[in-house]
């Protein structure tokens, strides 16, 4: 016994360790481990959080209204066509090492990640530059013929395809940043992923903050840069992002003070807040729908009609109110509201009467005669609560009977790729605040179609709007094509997502956006604990 | 010895070959790629991608890739995570789930023989039935249970100890306990079992008749014989501790190797599921090696039939 407890004390010693100090730090829960670093082949938002600390592109947005702001570039100009774009980069700027930031560094990572070798899979995010598709599927091999055209060290110009009113916003995802070249070709080929670039020491980035510890499924800390053009204004000095995917246990790091910020809230727990603790929880907008696919190729689902009647019966009221309650709104139309100043005119009601007309209309009536359905949703306690109330609603209010099916998450996406499924939940979130994200989903052959669903009329008007110079004809033209979507019924509108998180009062000079965006270098921690 | 010895962990090849074969075929019947996702690529972007990790190639002519790749030691870059190779992620999260397997371990030994010996010592009375029951609890408990009740009694309510991480000895504490509560319930009825049966033998009377003390029959003529059966539970429970804590490792937020290893399942990431089935594989062949060396060694009537 002696003996075992020497060794338990000997064993506890060895393990002393990682009390760290310095300055205060901005303790961040983060959702999953990253997938990476490297800003050319990650696709997700616990990504983009991080990546947004350790570069910078060449536009900004204001964290309260998501304008463009200058970042490294200190001002541009728009063709009058609104497809030419040159912007002039601030002499100052840095990289993390103390290279000047310069034009070659943009057209280099803009040539990098559209590499077809590279297989990027956010690559498309950039094609909305002039050739840039051909050149990222291999039709052309020239990148000189690509809309990039460095000017000189400090300029660069940006021909597009089409007018692209949202082109500056778009410019905060990190598939625009631009990367250190002569990082990338220390540890191995411009096209190669996966090499050693982006681990701590080894990464140089352009950002207002620097990657200082990266332990897989563990911490990734990142502190002030002072090479940063702007570093005297950047008061939060160090972030640790926790990557901790169990929301209860995010929820309890929260609650013992080890994390000032959650990246969500379990469903169970909104309501104690609310009560308990309502100056701890937030409760934003967020530019996300949840909603339903319906697959258009299989009776008696091919009728618009019967499409309609389930979407027109679904009482989205109760639904956010009694079972989401994370004060989520209920959706009538596939765009968020107010995106970029457009909403949708027309909706889908909840009509009951008229739901069970067009059910008759289509042979059904009362239900009589109509197949049962499956309603197909992936593994989680949240989708199978919707998914339950809604298969009692057209049940209760049009007598159609609809069976459960729960498939894990890549089974779930291969059905939905197969269309091997009758209707399906789904979510859209935007990556920026264009009603052109939402809508371009449904055009004939998008890859995030997958209901079947073609409309050439539709395709036209979406067609037509990337042409059109001017926002109210863009979104006169989004308005017909979103009243056709919603004629058609592909999908059911369920409801707009909402961010639901925790914020310790210390944090300081918080925004909320639609995008969820945080811009860390303008928060600060207040001294004292709450 | 040393050939037996050899022959041994020559055997094991054969075995790991017959896992790696399995597991790279059936990964790819079940439904979903590794680079499906909630919005879709092109199909130019999906042949970029396959192009890249060769899932273009014919799959036998992966499959002699991959072996390939084996023989030097290379797991393959793992697919959800660009930034990692395979062997770089095991090589990050193995020591974690090693160190909490161990101090798991330690906790298991510690209340479980403990509370085995104490009970075995006045059969049928309270001092029995206490730690027993709460033994019968401990195995009942699951673990997904135990760890929220243990963070909130004193992560929460207390305020004792830190509720997740792994940054200092104090966060290493409670899922030890978490993990290793019901190898020690296990082993306090493998450890009181045994005892029960060694201390009505007839040398332990002889040994209290020569004037021993009680605490010296115990400990040294009992626990020798009374924790046969613990001993031979160590190996399947090491095992056990460290492949079995992905639940653990989730409710703390513990960097191990547990967490890839199921996530690896659930994201298709191909090369990681095979890199860490492979890595768990050849882990448990190695301990059922050793305790057959070591059973060997002990018992000369094998040690003898093997020369």
């Amino acid at each position: 016994m002696k003996r075992l407890a020497r060794l338990t004390l000997c064993v506890l010693l060895c393990c002393v360790g990682c009390a760290k100090s310095g300055p205060p730090a901005l303790r961040v829960g983060n959702g999953t481990e990253p997938q990476g670093l490297d800003p050319h082949t990650v696709t997700g938002i616990p990504e983009h959080r991080i990546l947004g600390t350790l570069f910078e592109g060449l536009v900004d947005v204001d964290p309260d209204d998501l304008t463009p702001v200058p970042a490294v570039a200190e001002s541009w100009t728009i063709s009058d066509d609104g497809k030419v774009y040159t912007f002039t980069l601030r002499p100052e700027a840095r990289w993390s090492n103390g290279d000047p930031v310069t034009a070659h560094d943009f057209a280099y990572a803009w040539q990098r990640i559209l590499t077809p070798a590279l297989a990027s899979e956010y690559a498309y995010m950039l094609h909305c530059l002039k050739n840039a598709r051909a050149f990222n599927e291999g039709r052309i091999t020239d990148f000189d013929q690509v809309g990039v055209k460095v000017l000189d060290e400090h300029r660069i110009e940006t021909t597009l395809e089409n007018p692209t009113p949202y082109f500056l916003s778009m410019q905060i995802h990190y598939t625009w940043f631009p990367v250190h070249r002569k990082t990338i070709e220390a540890f191995g080929r411009m096209d190669e992923r996966g090499t050693r670039w982006t681990r701590p020491g080894n990464l140089v980035g352009n950002g207002a903050y620097m990657l200082k510890r990266w332990a897989p499924n563990n911490i990734i800390e990142v502190v002030a840069n002072e090479h940063y053009w702007n570093a005297a204004q950047v008061r939060l000095k160090r972030v640790f992002f926790y990557p901790i995917d169990n929301l209860l246990t995010e929820e309890r790091s929260f609650r013992t003070g080890r994390l000032h910020l959650t990246g969500s809230v379990p469903l169970a727990k909104v309501p104690v807040y609310q009560r308990k603790h309502p100056e701890l929880l937030r409760i934003d907008p967020y530019l996300g729908a949840y909603y339903y696919r319906i697959n258009v190729t299989r009776p008696p689902l091919d009728d618009a009609r019967v499409r309609r009647a389930l979407a027109m019966s679904v009482d989205r009221v109760a639904l956010t109110k009694n079972v989401l309650t994370g004060g989520q709104a209920p959706a009538y139309a596939f765009c968020v509201p107010d995106t970029a100043d457009y909403t949708c005119a027309s909706a889908v009601p909840y009509d009951l009467d008229e739901a069970r007309r067009l059910l008759a209309e289509a042979g059904y009536p009362n239900g009589e005669g109509f197949p049962r359905i499956e309603l197909l949703y992936n593994t989680s306690e949240n989708h199978k609560l919707i998914a339950e109330a809604i298969q009692r609603m057209w049940k209760q209010e049009l007598n159609i009977d609809v069976g459960l099916l729960n498939q894990d998450w890549k089974v779930y996406l291969d059905s939905q790729n197969n269309l091997d499924y009758d209707v399906c939940r789904a979510g859209w979130i935007g990556d920026f605040v264009d009603p052109v994200n939402f809508l371009e989903c449904f055009t004939t052959g998008n890859g995030n179609n997958r209901t079947g669903w073609s409309s050439p009329k539709y395709d036209d008007y979406i067609a037509r709007a990337a042409q059109t110079v001017g926002q109210k004809a863009r979104f006169d033209l989004f308005q017909q094509a979103e009243r056709i979507l919603l004629e058609g019924a592909p999908i059911i509108p369920i409801y707009y997502y909402t961010r639901v998180y925790l914020k310790s009062p210390q944090v300081q000079g918080w925004h909320s956006n639609l995008l969820g965006y945080i811009s860390f270098k303008h928060l600060h921690l207040a001294e004292a604990g709450p | 010895m040393t050939r037996f010895v050899a022959r041994r962990i020559l055997e094991v090849i054969p075995v790991l070959f017959v896992i790696v074969t399995l597991v790279f075929f059936m990964i790819r019947l079940a439904p979903g790629g590794p680079f499906d996702a909630e919005r879709n690529v092109s199909d130019e972007i999906l042949r970029n991608l396959e192009a890249y990790y060769n899932l273009d190639a014919p799959l036998h002519r992966q499959y002699l890739d991959y072996l390939g790749q084996l023989l030097w030691g290379d797991l393959g870059p793992s697919f959800k995570y660009p930034g990692w190779s395979v062997n770089e992620l095991i090589l990050t999260g193995f020591p974690v789930s090693l160190e909490l397997g161990l101090y798991a371990l330690l906790v298991a030994l510690g209340i479980g023989l403990t509370a085995g010996v104490v009970a075995s010592l006045k059969p049928n009375t309270l001092r029995d039935y206490v730690p027993m029951s709460l033994a019968m609890v401990g195995i009942c408990i699951p673990n997904f249970v135990l760890g929220p009740l243990l963070v909130l009694a004193f992560g929460l309510w207390l305020g004792w100890l830190p509720v997740a991480g792994w940054e200092g000895p104090s966060y290493k504490i409670l899922p030890a306990i978490t993990l290793g509560a019901g190898y020690a319930a296990y082993i306090a009825r493998l450890s009181r079992g045994g005892m029960l049966e060694v201390l009505a033998q007839d040398f332990i009377r002889t040994a209290r008749a020569k004037g021993l003390t009680e605490a010296r029959v115990v400990l040294r003529h009992g626990l020798r014989g009374g924790l046969q059966p613990v001993v031979s539970f160590l190996g399947p429970a090491a095992a056990g501790l460290l492949s079995g804590s992905f639940v653990v490792e989730t409710i703390f937020q513990v960097p191990g190797l547990g967490r890839f290893f199921i996530q690896a399942a659930f994201n298709r990431d191909y090369t990681m599921i095979l890199g860490t089935v492979l890595f768990y594989a050849a882990l448990i062949l190695m301990f059922n090696v050793i305790v057959d060396v070591a059973q060997a060694w002990l018992d000369p009537r094998l040690r003898d039939e093997i020369g």
